[in-house]
């Protein structure tokens, strides 16, 4: 199986140490990880926010740039959600009908890091140890949009070490939303400031997401409000090995 | 063409300023806060007691899919069992037509007051201020609707029009205002809930005795037989759609369903998403006229108002499919902080945010599909299943193109997408970028964090702090690790060991 990482333009700016952290997962389970140098974007917020003219070359590159591979694993929920149902209505609204193909062959290849690992794989214990008190939030995506279900927390309580506790009211939106934080920035602060009160209420020291756009969202909050709560993707807690491999 | 159709409250902000209005008003936000909790929890324990609910919804979707690309069959099929049953119909282009009609149909009969029933269509076809324009007095009978009507307020919520109120507010504003109206409320008028509703009861008891003429809405008409129906808690509808001696029914012409088979699904979905209740207490049904039974004369208006515009457009049209139960609104996470005032709208909410622009034209309602974080939360509880955020994303595509061809000159926005795109489709320009990002961000920075950004991204700034931009980023790291091919040094770094996250609060500053 040809693995490739889809790092996304997010995570390969902004959180690097995350895609580390899938590559180190999928070794230390034996399996090689290529990466596309030809990859960007994914052309989520172009889409979401109304540019979708803009975001069909993007559409195009993903398509052309994964087209060979077996499996395209990557570690943001939204992103995945934007492939698999952004992409078709492009290719349909704008694209040729070879894009159309394309994209259609190329949708169901790509998996969400958690589905991967459990659907696919069909592991749960990846072998890490983190030894601290956590608390999961699924966000929107990966509980609404891709149904990740329980998958992120199968993953989580083979984890040597860790102690899980309960999120309040954790299916509720951060407010990030991409650019709804710009444009709607008071109400995406309102709906942030109840977040990281559950966070704080949780009593955790790490907040653990699939997705590192949501985490920044709420870490930025607690970060401002002097809280050392640290935000910490999914990925990097399973690539962890805290006082030795096991 | 739109001026005539109403919907919108004419020289509202748009939504982010209305929000930020409504952001600060704590009591506002504590009482819809408390409320919308409340039925949500209902919903959903009343919801997961049924095996079949995922059944019924997709029922229900299927129905008013099929009914919706037949529309123009059923709505005669309504025409012709209203007519065949003694009723009248008559069809409304706008509002501006429907309010037409409902005057000089209520002129004819020579009352100068009328008795509603709680009524979406009428809201938004600004009925009760047409009528009063002609010197007609119209009565809102619904609890909620009293109390926005006595106010003299707007409604903010489809099902509970006055959840921005309180009991407290509600008892001052009965015993200030009832006198002027009617009946004025007792002396020492508390603020519990049975006290404030036999206030209320004894106000309108008076005009559903003395009222000729009633003005309803409809929840559905079945087409095979030409009933109408609504659906409500109080018995206050009921009054109206049997007491008086004319009824004029307002209804939207998307609520037609086909047969009673179709009906008994909407049935079992509608209470129990809106009020969370397995069943509602008053279903009023009526087919026409009877004789010696009811109301005299019956008069059904089919409104279009934006609605065929709507059906046209193969994505936004499942908004029509809506049956007002309001669930997304009080799921919705914008809703609960700003309520239904700052939409703009007598549509508020998720549904306001799709159908709101649909009816009216993007032009005129164009911060709303962008009130939303597309959480899905809305999707999730809709009892008809409207794929609202797939909508919401479908109308802000339609603002930016209508932005694009009504404009020579771009938006500062429209230029950076634009850039971004740009720099997107090349991995050079988005490495170079990143370079760029980090040493930028990574100078500004201080212990990591990033405090004040400038222009648009200050909102942002204002309550969140920003990681600095680590100095690799993901695609130099694998360059200088594992070179463009990416096997080279595969295997050798297997041990790479502790999380490497450039999230806040860990090893600030360093290069990581
Ligand atoms: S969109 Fe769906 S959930 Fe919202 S009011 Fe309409 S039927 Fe109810």
């Amino acid at each position: 199986m040809r693995i490739a990482l889809f790092i996304t333009c997010f995570n390969d700016t902004m959180f690097p140490g995350t895609g580390r952290a899938v590559v180190t997962v999928l070794e230390r389970l034996g399996h090689t990880v290529e990466f596309p140098q030809e990859q960007t974007c994914c052309g989520q917020m172009h889409f979401n926010t109304g540019y979708r003219p803009e975001a069909v070359p993007l559409v195009e590159r993903f398509a052309r740039t994964f087209a060979e591979y077996d499996a395209v694993v990557t570690p943001s929920p939204s992103c995945v959600g934007m492939i698999r149902d952004g992409h078709p209505v492009l290719a349909a609204q704008y694209g040729s009908p070879a894009l159309q193909r394309r994209t259609a062959e190329v949708a169901p290849r790509v998996h969400e890091f958690t589905e991967f690992l459990t659907d696919v794989l069909g592991v749960t214990d990846v072998g890490a140890r983190f030894p601290h008190k956590v608390a999961y939030h699924p966000t929107c995506h990966s509980l609404r949009g891709l149904r990740l279900g329980d998958r992120p927390h199968r993953l989580l309580r083979a984890v040597e070490g860790i102690e899980l506790v309960d999120l309040p009211a954790a299916d509720s939106c951060c407010g990030f939303g991409g650019t709804f934080a710009l444009k709607n920035a008071e109400t995406s602060g309102a709906m942030l400031a109840d977040k990281a009160r559950a966070v704080l209420d949780s009593g955790a020291e790490v907040l653990c997401a699939a997705d590192n756009s949501c985490l920044m969202h709420i870490g930025g909050g607690l970060s401002r409000q002097g809280s050392p709560v640290r935000g910490v993707h999914l990925a990097e807690i399973l690539a962890a090995v805290e006082g030795g491999a096991r | 063409m739109n001026e005539n159709r109403g919907v919108v409250w004419l020289g509202s902000p748009a939504f982010p300023d209305a929000a930020r209005r409504a952001l600060k008003d704590t009591q506002l936000r504590a009482n819809l806060k408390r409320a919308t909790g409340t039925i949500r929890d209902k919903r959903l324990a009343v919801a997961s007691e049924l095996d079949d609910w995922e059944a019924l919804r997709d029922a229900a979707a299927a129905i008013k899919k099929r009914t919706a690309r037949h529309l123009d069959r059923y709505l005669v099929q309504v025409e012709r069992s209203v007519t065949a049953a003694g009723g009248t119909v008559h069809w409304a282009s706008d509002a501006a037509e429907a309010n037409r009609i409902v005057t000089e149909l209520v002129r004819a009969t020579g009352e100068r007051e009328v008795v509603k029933v709680k009524s979406m269509a009428t809201q938004e076809i600004g009925l009760n201020e047409h009528l009063a324009g002609a010197g007609i007095t119209a009565y809102e009978t619904d609890l909620a609707e009293l109390i926005v009507q006595l106010g003299d307020d707007r409604p903010s919520h489809i099902l509970v029009p006055a959840i921005h109120r309180n009991r407290r507010e509600i008892r001052d504003l009965f015993a200030a205002t009832m006198a002027q109206w009617g009946q004025p409320a007792p002396d020492g008028l508390g603020d519990d809930p049975a006290e404030l509703a036999e206030a209320a009861r004894r106000h309108l008891r008076e005009k559903f005795l003395r009222a000729k003429v009633a003005v309803s809405g409809a929840n559905f008409a079945v087409a095979e037989t030409g009933t109408v129906v609504v659906v409500e808690s109080e018995g206050n509808g009921r009054m109206c759609v049997t007491l008086p001696e004319t009824l004029i029914t307002v209804m939207g012409i998307e609520k037609v369903v086909p047969t009673w088979t179709d009906l008994e699904v909407f049935l079992q979905l509608l209470p129990r998403s809106a009020t969370g209740e397995r069943m509602n207490p008053y279903t009023s049904t009526w087919t026409g006229r009877t004789e010696g039974d009811g109301p005299r004369d019956f008069h059904l208006v089919l409104l279009d108002n934006g609605r065929t515009d709507t059906l046209a457009d193969t994505v936004g049209r499942q908004a029509l499919a809506c049956i007002r139960c309001s669930a997304c609104l009080n799921v919705c996470p914008v809703f609960e902080r700003t309520g239904g005032h700052a939409y703009g709208s007598v549509y508020p909410g998720p549904i306001g945010a799709v159908l709101t622009p649909q009816l009216v034209g993007v032009e005129n309602a164009a911060s709303l599909p962008f009130a939303s974080t597309l959480c899905g939360a809305c999707y999730d509880a809709c009892p008809v299943k409207i794929d609202i955020p797939e909508v919401l994303t479908h109308l802000r595509a339609e603002v930016v193109e209508a932005g694009r061809s009504g404009k020579r000159l771009p938006t500062a926005e429209g230029v950076v997408m634009k850039a971004a795109a740009a720099v997107l489709d090349s991995p050079r320009l988005l490495a170079a970028a990143q370079k760029a990002a980090s040493l930028g961000g990574r100078a500004i920075a201080r212990g990591g964090r990033i405090g004040w950004l400038p222009g648009p991204l200050h909102g942002w700034s204002d309550t969140r702090d920003t990681p600095a931009p680590p100095a690799q980023s993901f695609r130099s790291w694998w360059r200088a690790n594992r070179g463009p091919e990416g096997k080279e040094r595969a295997g050798k770094e297997r041990a790479n060991t502790a999380p490497e996250s450039k999230q806040f609060g860990e090893n600030e500053g360093e290069d990581r």
